[in-house]
């Protein structure tokens, strides 16, 4: 950085830069300005060029674009230019100097607030090694060297002019000018403001006097964000902690954490932090939830390396699950550990007790689960439950259409799929599901007990010609026709 | 290119040419060629003041015409040097070696972007000749925080010109202007961060400096309010800016976008709001898959199907766009074919022309024809590609659960459908609008219901998501209800926000752009223009932030003397974002024959509800599967 200044100081100082030549009038630059002048003001008149109709190259980009043009010159400029590139030549520095041309029509300068502070007040550089923007044309350095107001100077910050802050020394005075910055709502003055009172104000006293001022509070924690001053933002944030907007921006840190145990360790510290009671028991589920994928995935990585386990030497995991979400870790163990205890960290039946996962959720992640694995007879013991007297009796808290949905995004055979498609209640939803499904049984069975001939007659020419089904659609059409009569 | 903004009641190719000029003098303070180097995300709004074609020929076409500019002879080479030759995407790395004069950065007033620079900068082959000078052109504005990053990392001194491009109101349409600022919603109501105001009011003064002084003000929300006293101590610190133009615009109306949390989180159902739905609109171009668009030429792409999206820009210039992109979307399909009969019918007249002069006739019609054919099939592609989702079952199982909010059915209870699509790990956005969109129209959720929602999101999409949902609850869009009582019904009986019988081939009210659904906020601008804004007091402080009136005095020879039967003009600015279909809304009460009333809208960003709440979401690192 030190070499750096050096380069600017002698750069600024070298004879050829004309830093202003306001009054300098080089011949060859006055023309090119009238020229200039004069095109632009030659446009207004002539046609534009792109108010054509619109050109479309072949790949659908606008001609003339700019990111088509981008693509466009990049391309060209590749290859060709190699060769000169490498000719090293210890060229002098030929910067050109132009007068700093203050045109007298644009619009904007009428509102353009080019924001410049003096720097000298935001670090302890001096002025003459900084920017050219300083050394202003004499006129201009009334500007900064008057006694201007708080008020003023905000004014007239947010309008681009120079202004020293330096000249605020009292609390009473710097408080003052941040609450007038803050009420001009414009954020590069607050933060500018900002920057100064970071540099001029004891830490304590600064965060005491923020913790009343919300918005100025909210610039600084954004501005150490963006810089990246961790240290300093998490003190900052330690202290404001009581302000309840604020609550979960440590939290937030963990996502910056890559290495997992360090990230648990940083969870387990956030539990303790003065959250609202919900916040805080998702946060603890986060770290139990961590700490046993943790756990999990060492076990696995164990085994899947050893070889000696089928399921993952049939299946082999695509991914670790570290960092997945509990339902993805919940589908994960019914994958691959859905026999285990209730005892062991990874069986599917204590993630659902550990985590209190509804019923619903976890018939529907199991399921998911065991479909995949074309375990028909864990689908089945799903949704099987024995009343007292023994018997048997089919029940989902889901609706069996989503059973069926599930399955058959599964690719379940049609006997898998049919004995679920008789479960759904609603008769509508189950003749819709069979015959999307062709679950011909279901149909026909359907259609029987509706006595609907007619459509069942219709369901003739969806069936295979001389199949079961057929001569089942038969033997009933003939049942009721005899029980007709 | 530029047609389309001199259509409307307003000609905004004037902000157009400001913006034009402005840049060319950034451009020729620095002498000789250059290459500009892009943030990319100002290629598309920059795409829309200035081509290519400006920024190359800027000095030379003066110089090839006959005039004063091209008198001295080496006037008009230095002319040719000084045009912008190549132009490359910001990237970390060594520049390309292109032997420019003049290298300058086109960027937004970023850290990470400064990052890049500094990159660029430092690995500049110092030996290099000619050796290229650097500059950068902040868009919309210099901050001092990157200028300190610069010099922290030893490189500011390597910038000549250090600018400042105040791309504040973008013209996107003959009636509509953006900021194009994405986070401004986020920044105004999460950070406490009011800059984008801030930029929104100078905006308003470039407006007023070149359209007249506005003399009325309305406004509803905290946002709002900002706005107009910044734009009134503006006025009061630029004595400069007292202009002698005849005011165009009547009144602004300043919304904030809190006032009306719910419209954007339903899906819109006019043409350009389901192409922005389902394809997103960025300035002005959509890019769709490339199936149905099979090149019509043989040759020109191969015999391959093409691969790269379809890129388009819509906007008014196109006559078939115009018409139909604010009809409702069951409306589009009857305009198309009775276009295509028109078109066929006016190709088989070439059967009928017989002499030298009908043929001619015939001839010098065809390019029009060709033009509004070409238009009308990639509309008819459009449509199509909409009309598969619009048909799917998902597609109506969410209408109708968002419709079932909106009219007042069953918000204070869990939603089936929203847990279904929580437990088939739908994208979260989705549900983030539903839960949102039931939150609002229950003046907030029971405790209850919201805990059961957060808890079935965070197990579902990770706990991570927490710091979304706290955002939302920041933003209003997601909350518990305080109060223990539901507004909604008032506000949506008083301000008829449902309409039942409601008419999407020939509507009579603005409901016909959500099917029902009349949003809020331009049901605000209605009733303001009629009969005023006294008669819905009670419904205006239901609604949060202050509403207020202010008037700006003019000069008595600027003051209207109004025409017999001649409409005023209302500037609407939404603070926050606003949608395709609230624009459309707003464009359909400028057409109504009694309406009395012509709209222009300006906003900070024109958003939908996706990419609303994608502002509103933490940014966290994507999941590897």
């Amino acid at each position: 950085m030190s070499r750096a200044r050096a380069d600017e100081e002698e750069y600024w100082h070298s004879s050829k830069f004309r830093a202003f030549t306001f009054d300098d009038e080089d011949d060859e630059l006055s023309q090119l300005k009238e020229s200039k002048r004069a095109v632009n003001s030659l446009r207004d008149i002539v046609d534009d060029d792109d108010d054509d109709l619109e050109r479309v190259s072949w790949s659908g980009e606008p001609v003339g674009s700019i990111s088509w043009s981008i693509k466009e010159t990049a391309s060209s400029s590749t290859s060709s230019l190699e060769g000169r590139d490498s000719s090293l030549q210890k060229g002098s520095s030929s910067y050109a100097a132009f007068p700093k041309q203050v045109s007298s029509y644009s619009l904007s300068s009428l509102f353009k607030g080019e924001l410049y502070l003096s720097l000298s007040a935001l670090s302890d550089t001096g002025v003459k090694n900084y920017a050219p923007e300083l050394r202003r044309p004499k006129a201009e350095y009334k500007d900064y060297s008057s006694d201007w107001s708080p008020k003023d100077t905000v004014r007239r910050m947010q309008r681009g002019k120079v202004c020293s802050l330096e000249r605020f020394r009292s609390l009473q005075d710097k408080l003052v000018l941040l609450d007038e910055a803050v009420a001009g709502h414009d954020g590069n003055v607050i933060t500018a403001v900002l920057i100064f009172l970071k540099r001029t104000l004891r830490r304590e006293i600064l965060f005491r006097e923020l913790e009343v001022r919300q918005v100025a509070l909210c610039h600084l924690i954004h501005f150490l964000k963006e810089t990246g001053e961790q240290k300093l933002l998490l003190d900052l944030l330690r202290l404001c902690f009581f302000s309840l907007s604020l609550q979960l921006s440590q939290y937030r840190e963990h996502l910056n954490i890559q290495d997992v145990e360090k990230r648990r360790e940083f969870l387990k510290g956030c539990i303790g932090l003065p959250f609202s009671a919900e916040d805080t028991s998702h946060i603890q589920d986060h770290y139990t939830l961590l700490e046993r994928q943790i756990i999990i995935e060492a076990n696995d990585r164990h085994l899947e390396t050893a070889g000696q386990s089928e399921i993952f030497r049939k299946y082999p995991r695509k991914a670790s699950i570290l960092n997945m979400p509990l339902v993805t870790t919940l589908f994960y163990s019914c994958f691959y550990h859905y026999t285990e205890a209730e005892g062991t960290f990874s069986s599917p039946t204590n993630l659902k007790k550990t985590f209190k996962i509804p019923d619903k959720q976890y018939v529907l992640t199991a399921l998911a689960a065991r479909a995949k694995l074309r375990a028909w007879d864990d689908v089945d013991a799903l949704f099987t439950t024995k009343n007292w007297l023994g018997y048997t009796k089919k029940k989902a808290p889901i609706g069996f259409h989503r059973v069926v949905e599930i399955l058959q995004r599964n690719n379940a055979p049609v006997q898998v799929l049919q004995e679920y498609v008789r479960l759904v209640e609603d008769v509508e939803t189950r003749l819709n599901l069979a015959t999307k499904y062709k679950c011909h049984d279901v149909v026909i069975e359907t259609y029987r007990d509706l006595k609907d001939r007619i459509q069942l007659t219709a369901y003739k020419c969806k069936v295979e010609r001389g199949s079961a089904d057929e001569e089942k659609i038969n033997s009933i059409l003939n049942n009721m026709v005899r029980n007709a009569y | 290119m530029a047609a389309h903004l001199s259509s409307g009641r307003v000609n905004l190719t004037a902000l157009r040419e400001a913006g034009r000029r402005e840049l060319r003098e950034f451009l020729d303070k620095c002498a000789g060629s250059k290459a500009i180097v892009w943030d990319e995300y100002l290629t598309g709004p920059f795409g829309l003041i200035a081509q290519y074609s400006l920024l190359k020929v800027s000095a030379a076409a003066g110089a090839r015409r006959p005039g004063p500019a091209a008198a001295a002879p080496d006037a008009l080479a230095s002319a040719q040097e000084h045009e912008v030759e190549k132009m490359f995407t910001l990237k970390p790395g060594r520049l390309p070696p292109a032997d420019v004069k003049n290298v300058i950065f086109f960027v937004r007033p970023k850290l990470e972007l400064m990052d890049i620079i500094t990159d660029n900068v430092l690995r500049e082959d110092r030996g290099r000749s000619p050796q290229r000078d650097f500059h950068i052109l902040f868009v919309p504005r210099r901050s001092l925080l990157c200028e300190q990053w610069l010099k922290e990392q030893g490189v500011l001194g390597s910038f000549i010109h250090r600018e400042q491009y105040s791309l504040d109101l973008i013209p996107f349409d003959g009636d509509l202007l953006s900021m194009e600022s994405e986070s401004a919603f986020k920044e105004c109501y999460l950070e406490s961060d009011q800059t984008s105001l801030y930029h929104a009011a100078k905006g308003l003064m470039t407006l007023q400096a070149l359209y007249g002084t506005i003399p009325q003000i309305f406004g509803k929300g905290e946002c709002a309010r900002h706005v107009a006293n910044m734009m009134i101590r503006m006025k009061r610190e630029f004595p400069g800016s007292q202009n002698s133009i005849f005011p165009v615009f009547d009144t602004l109306l300043l919304l904030d976008r809190n006032v009306d949390l719910l419209t954007p989180l339903a899906t819109q159902l006019t043409y350009e709001g389901l192409i922005d739905e389902i394809y997103g609109i960025q300035n002005t171009y959509v890019k769709l898959p490339p199936e149905k668009f099979a090149p019509k030429k043989q040759g020109e792409g191969g015999k391959d199907l093409p691969t790269e999206p379809k890129k388009l820009q819509l906007n008014s210039a196109e006559e078939l766009y115009a018409e139909i992109r604010d009809k409702n979307f069951n409306a589009v399909g009857s305009v198309l074919s009775k276009k295509a009969k028109i078109i066929s019918a006016a190709f088989e007249e070439r059967h009928h022309a017989k002499t030298v002069g009908e043929i001619k006739q015939f001839v010098s019609q065809l390019p029009h024809m060709q033009a509004a054919r070409s238009s009308l099939a990639n509309h008819t592609s459009i449509a199509e590609l909409i009309k598969d989702i619009t048909t799917s079952e998902d597609f109506f199982d969410n209408l109708t659960v968002e419709q079932e909010f909106m009219s007042g059915i069953d918000t204070d209870k869990v939603n089936n459908y929203i847990e279904d699509c929580i437990a088939q790990k739908h994208p979260l956005i989705k549900i983030l609008r539903l839960v949102c969109l039931q939150s609002v129209c229950n003046s907030g959720l029971k405790q209850k219901v919201l805990d059961h929602y957060k808890r079935e999101i965070l197990q579902t999409y990770g706990y991570e998501h927490i710091l979304t949902l706290n955002n939302l609850e920041k933003a209003g869009l997601l909350k518990p209800q305080t109060s223990g009582r539901n507004n909604y019904p008032t506000i949506r009986k008083t301000l008829r926000l449902w309409m039942d019988d409601v008419n999407e081939q020939n509507p009579n009210d603005i409901s016909y752009v959500y099917s029902g659904y009349a949003p809020l906020s331009v049901r605000l601008a209605q009733l303001l223009a009629r009969p005023g804004w006294r008669s819905i007091e009670e419904v205006l402080k239901m609604l949060p932030g202050p509403h207020f009136e202010e008037r700006q005095q003019l000069p008595t020879g600027l003051q209207k003397k109004r025409q017999h039967g001649e409409n005023r003009v209302t500037l609407v600015f939404f603070l926050g974002g606003v949608t395709y279909a609230e624009i459309a809304a707003l464009r359909f009460l400028s057409q109504m024959e009694d309406g009395g009333t012509e709209y222009v809208i300006a906003t900070t960003k024109l958003i939908n509800g996706t990419s609303w709440i994608k502002s509103l979401m933490e940014k966290l690192e994507p999941a590897p599967f």
